[in-house]
Order: structure tokens, then C-alpha cells, then sequence
């Protein structure tokens, strides 16, 4: 099952890579294609992960994409308060373990639907976002913010990287070992699939759910604060622009391995990277019709969506709330 | 996904709009606004007027289809939050027929809404047809197949269904495609008269036919519907299909049922986010399509309320948008209910 979608995944980042073989000779270089495909990888991974912990916890967390946006906002703003990019990603993990916290509560305490309470979460940053920009900065819809305080990137071979993709990538194997070799994730997973044993072991379930939402929250929280400072430099009211689903269907993919959540998140990165690239490559962009150009990340979730699902095993109280009997 | 039974539904409704906005006067405060002085101009703004109260309706009319394709979702057991997309879908047809065809007057006008309700239809086909097929779950493939639509109507609208000289918006629907406007002192078209028969026409269909109870029945307890032998593939389509007319009617009404523009914007501004606003308007009239109806209304007045507290308070209208949000977290909570219950009987 795993080697298989791992083969599916070699496939397709294969098939990409094709893709990028043949623009090159309409004059987009492979290397630029992944340097924005890397850029792009960097928040799906970082929320794509993160949602693993949290549903193998057994909750659902469907506000990434709002985590994202509120997250983007006030990382920059932090980042203009201490005049720091790094601090902006700090800024931003913060708002997004508040969030993800939040989002926990209601859903252990409140025992909450949690498909409606992170829809509910998603429509609240579509207004509250907006408001945020009129408040700090009374310009609607759009803010730039000094050049200075973009997260710096690294030249290596593979082109220019971002440190926060590497961060990235270790998140990603941390959260394996995690999981797989330490008694805190094999009680995550206890959690999700048998909360009853969890609760008569003396283990705390809601402690240890709103736990791993609030870390979830947080390293969405990370991701949307990279949008702006480690990719776009600027801040737009739909800066997010359905990623947070689409690092939901990471983990779809994924079957909660945060592993295969990464190579996910670079398939969808790659497509993402590439709409990017095209989008500003002179020479190409006048072939290719923009508004077509930015379907790709969207069809390509779709696609894989529909292409890979089929039977997935998640955990047993995935989306429910615990309650003692 | 089981549904809390609570015995005053009306009550609660009420209780959770004014927690929202109690939140939201916690956030108006935080940044320095004043919530008493927008808080009256909201009010003021939705109701202080016979024209007021109908510019509330025609705000409402579109969220109450938007909501239908939400809450038929939730009665068939799904999560259709694809209204924004197959509304924008329903824009794009409905703009197509008023604009660019000439047929009798009453005849263009039931063509444009009929193209819409098709266009909706369709494009609520892929998710639901991609759930069935492959088991892709419908929440991704709703939201993806949103920003698809996003990004196909503006090209369609600038590159097709653009009025020559004017870049900002589609060919305006021809007079004979318009929905008679009903008040001269507001926006409000006899298109809110097919909203409701919509409403109701669903509900008719949910609570009075085979078919509206097998959707039923697969929602509530889907075990107990496949030994009832009632198809799970054609309910799922189904509740796209019927979803997809109404948002499809949603997006056409704001073309040929909405002065002064009649026409599409070519940044979707005009339509845009009223798919997304249904869900809480769904959530708050509990699923129910004639529920959906009250709260349309309900919502309706925060919206157009909300333009004078922007005006009069310097608030945002936006903020309404959160306030739904909010309102949409507080209800999906249960707990929050009993907990409050609790304290009043105490």
C-alpha cells in the first residue's frame, strides 16, 4: 500500500520533471522551476505534517487554510515590530499554536463537529483577515512590507533554498521518529485509535488532543507566515489561495505519514512552483494563458485526489469527540 | 455525523447570532472601534427603512440558495462547500444567455435562469462524480473545483463575455432577461420569489418524495439506508446535482435579478464569497430549507447593515463576514449549549 503510493509519487514527481525538461527549451530552466517548487513545498509540508500528528490524534483540523491566512498577516506584523523575518515565522507559529489551540478546545471540550468548526474557523478569517489589514495598516486588501525582513535564502548547487525548507524537510523526519520510535507518539496514535484504553491507562485524551492541535496550529502557523516572508514579499488578503486545503490533501495522500505528507507536499509543490514560474517567465507566459496556468496546482490536486485514495485507514475516532461513558 | 436534537432551535439561532456579535464588539474594541456606535448603524443600516428592509431581502435572496446546496449536503451526509464555485459557474451561464442571445422577453429571463441552474448543476458534477467513482473526499475536491471555477469564469467573462470598451465587467443581461425590479428605492428583483419557490421546492422534495428520503435516510444513518437497499452513488449525485441548481440560481439571480450593475464583474467582486456565506446561513437555520430562508434574512441584514457601520463606524464591513464565522464555530459546538443551559438553570 505505502510502496505503492510511493511509487505513484516517484511517477509523478517523474512526470513533472518531464514537464520541466521540455520548458526548458521554451526557455524555463528546470532549476528555476525548482527552486519555486521547493518554495512552494515549504508551507504544504510544514501544515501537511503537522495535520498528520493532529489526526492521529483523532482531530480533524480543516482550518488550515485560515490558519494560514491569519498567520501570514501577523507574521508580518511581528516581523515589522522587531524588524526581524525570522520573528515573523516565530509571530506566526504563535498565532497559528493560538489557533490550533482554540480549534482543539472547542473540539474536545465542546465537543464539537469539527468539519463545521473549522469551516466555521475558514469564514471567519475571510472577514477577519481584511479587518486585520484595515486595522494595522489602514490600506485594504494589500500590504508590502520592507525587503529587509525577507527570511534570507541560501545558494546551494540545487539553486537558491530557503532555510525554512530545510526546517521543512527535518520537521518532516522528526515528526516519523516521533511517531514511530517514541512512547509520546505511540500514545498520539493510541489516542486516535483507542482513546478509551488511553483514558483507563491514566493518560489525559484531551490533554493530548488539544496538545497536537496546538502543534499542528503552530507549524501551519510557521507556513503561512513563509507565504509572505520567505516567498511572496508581500501580503495579500488571499495570500493563501486554497493551500491549506490543498496540504489537507497531503495528508489524505499521505495516509497521516508525515513522510509521504512531504513527498506530497512536493508534488503539489512542483505544481504550485511551476504555475509560479510560468507565471513570470517572460517568453512563456505570453504562450500560455494565465488564467490556465493558475488552475495547475488545483487540477493536479484533484487529480491526484481522485487518482490515489480509494481505501485509506485512518484512526478509529478520527473527527470525534472522546467522552467517558 | 450525528446532529444535536435541540428542542428550541429558534432560541438557539438567536443566542448564537448575539454571542457573534458580542465577539465581534471583543474585536472592535481590541483595535480601537467603537462596537455601540457600529452596532447602531448595522441596525439602523438592515431595518431603518421600508427601502432598508427590502435591500435586507435582496441580500438574503442569493444566501438562501447558497445555503440549500449546503444543507442538502449535510442531509445526504456530505460537505458540499462547492456553492462558490458552481455559483460562479451559474453567473457565467446565466450572463451567457441574457447577454449574448436575443429571445422574447419572460422566455430570455426563464432561459438565463434555467442556464444557470444547468451551469451550477454541471459543475457540481465533478466533485460529486469524482466521490462516488474514486471516493475523493468532497471537501478537497469542492474547494479545489472552486478555485478551478474561479479562475475559468474570469477568463471566460474577460475573454468572451466582455462588453467591448468597459475591461471591468461582462455584457449587461438584456432588458428582456431582467427580473422586474420591485421597489424603485431598492435592489430587490421578483428573483427572490424564485429563491423561495426553490426553498420550498426542496423541501418538498426532501420531506415528500422517495428520493428525498433515501437522501435522508443515507444522511442520518447510512447503514441502515444500504440495507434499506437505497443507492449511495445516486443519492451522493443527487445532493450535487440539487445543490448545484441552487447555487447555479444564486449566481444567476445576482445577474439577471440585481441592479445596477446586471452583469458580471470581471474580479468575480460582485459574487464572490456569497457561496461560502450559505454555510453559516445553513448552519443557523439548522439544515432546514425553509430555515434557511429565516436566516437568509437574518444574514442579509448583517450584510447590507453592515455597509452603513463601514460608513458610519469605519468598521470594516468584512467583520460581518468573521461575525459569521464565529457564529458558525459557536453552533458546531454542542457542549457550549448544554454548559450554557446549565448556568441558566442554576
Amino acid at each position: 500500500m505505502i510502496v505503492r503510493r510511493l511509487g505513484l509519487a516517484v511517477a509523478a514527481v517523474a512526470g513533472v520533471a518531464a514537464v520541466g525538461g521540455l520548458l526548458d527549451r521554451v526557455g524555463l530552466p528546470p532549476v528555476s522551476l525548482l527552486e519555486a517548487g521547493l518554495l512552494a513545498m515549504t508551507p504544504l509540508a510544514l501544515a501537511a505534517v503537522g495535520e498528520c500528528l493532529n489526526e492521529k490524534a483523532g482531530v480533524v483540523n480543516i482550518g488550515l487554510e485560515a490558519i494560514f491566512m491569519i498567520s501570514a498577516t501577523t507574521g508580518v506584523w511581528t516581523a515589522e515590530v522587531f524588524n526581524s523575518g525570522v520573528m515573523g515565522l516565530a509571530g506566526g507559529g504563535v498565532t497559528g499554536a493560538v489557533v490550533g489551540w482554540a480549534l482543539g478546545a472547542v473540539s474536545v471540550y465542546g465537543r464539537a463537529d469539527q468539519i463545521i468548526a473549522g469551516m466555521g474557523l475558514n469564514i471567519f478569517a475571510l472577514g477577519f483577515v481584511p479587518f486585520l489589514l484595515i486595522s494595522l495598516w489602514a490600506f485594504p486588501g494589500i500590504h508590502l512590507f520592507p525587503n529587509e525582513l525577507m527570511v534570507r535564502r541560501i545558494l546551494t548547487p540545487l539553486g537558491q533554498i530557503s532555510p525554512v525548507t530545510v526546517a521543512a524537510v527535518v520537521v518532516a523526519v522528526a515528526a516519523h521518529y516521533l511517531l514511530h520510535r517514541t512512547v509520546l507518539g505511540f500514545r498520539i496514535t493510541a489516542v486516535g485509535e483507542r482513546p478509551e484504553a488511553v483514558d483507563v491507562a491514566g493518560l489525559r485524551v484531551d490533554r493530548l488532543r488539544v496538545l497536537t492541535s496546538t502543534l499542528g496550529g503552530a507549524l501551519a502557523g510557521v507556513g503561512g507566515a513563509f507565504l509572505p516572508l520567505g516567498w511572496f514579499g508581500a501580503l495579500v488578503k488571499e495570500i493563501s489561495a486554497g493551500r491549506g486545503f490543498i496540504a489537507l490533501a497531503c495528508v489524505v495522500f499521505a495516509g497521516l505519514e508525515p513522510l509521504l505528507a512531504l513527498g506530497a507536499a512536493l508534488l503539489f509543490g512542483l505544481a504550485d512552483g511551476f504555475a509560479s514560474a510560468v507565471a513570470v517567465t517572460p517568453g512563456v507566459k505570453e504562450r500560455i494563458p494565465f488564467y490556465f496556468v493558475s488552475m495547475i496546482p488545483y487540477l493536479t490536486t484533484l487529480v491526484v485526489v481522485a487518482a490515489v485514495i480509494g481505501r485509506r485507514r485512518f484512526p478509529s475516532t478520527v473527527g470525534r469527540p472522546y467522552a467517558r461513558e | 455525523m450525528s446532529w444535536p436534537r435541540l428542542p428550541r432551535p429558534l432560541s438557539e439561532a438567536v443566542a448564537t447570532v448575539a454571542l457573534g456579535l458580542l465577539a465581534g464588539a471583543v474585536l472592535m474594541r481590541a483595535f480601537g472601534y467603537s462596537p455601540l456606535v457600529a452596532y447602531r448603524a448595522l441596525l439602523v443600516g438592515a431595518f431603518g427603512s421600508t427601502a432598508d428592509i427590502l435591500e435586507t431581502l435582496a441580500f438574503a435572496t442569493p444566501l438562501m440558495l447558497t445555503a440549500l446546496t449546503f444543507a442538502v449536503g449535510v442531509r445526504a451526509g456530505l460537505f458540499n462547500i462547492g456553492a462558490e464555485g458552481q455559483m460562479y459557474l451559474g453567473a457565467i451561464g446565466a450572463t451567457f444567455v441574457a447577454g449574448m442571445l436575443h429571445l422574447p422577453p419572460g422566455l430570455h429571463a426563464a432561459g438565463a435562469t434555467a442556464a444557470g441552474m444547468a451551469a451550477g448543476a454541471l459543475w457540481a458534477l465533478i466533485p460529486g462524480v469524482l466521490k462516488v467513482w474514486r471516493g475523493a473526499h468532497e471537501v478537497i475536491s469542492t474547494i479545489m473545483t472552486n478555485w478551478v471555477a474561479f479562475h475559468l469564469s474570469t477568463y471566460l467573462a474577460i475573454n468572451f463575455l466582455g462588453e467591448p470598451g468597459r475591461a471591468e465587467r461582462t455584457v449587461p443581461a438584456l432588458p428582456g432577461a431582467r427580473y422586474p425590479v420591485l421597489s424603485e428605492d431598492s435592489t430587490l428583483t421578483a428573483v427572490i420569489f424564485v429563491a423561495v419557490a426553490m426553498a420550498v421546492a426542496v423541501y418538498l422534495y426532501l420531506w415528500g418524495t422517495r428520493q428525498g428520503y433515501e437522501l435522508r435516510l443515507a444522511g442520518e444513518n447510512p447503514d441502515a439506508a444500504r440495507y434499506a437497499g437505497v443507492h449511495a452513488g445516486r443519492v451522493v449525485v443527487g445532493s450535487f446535482v440539487i445543490g448545484g441548481m441552487a447555487a447555479g440560481l444564486a449566481g444567476a439571480s445576482q445577474i439577471i435579478g440585481r441592479p445596477p450593475a446586471w452583469s458580471l464583474y470581471a474580479t468575480l467582486g460582485n459574487v464572490a464569497t456569497l457561496g461560502f456565506d450559505g454555510i453559516g446561513v445553513a448552519l443557523v437555520g439548522r439544515n432546514h430549507p425553509l430555515g434557511a430562508i429565516l436566516a437568509a434574512v437574518l444574514f442579509g441584514a448583517l450584510a447590507h447593515g453592515g455597509r452603513l457601520m463601514e460608513y458610519e463606524a469605519g468598521v470594516l464591513s468584512e467583520l460581518v463576514r468573521a461575525i459569521n464565522g464565529l457564529i458558525v464555530i459557536a453552533l458546531a459546538a454542542p457542549e457550549l449549549w448544554a454548559l450554557l443551559s446549565r448556568r441558566w438553570r442554576r
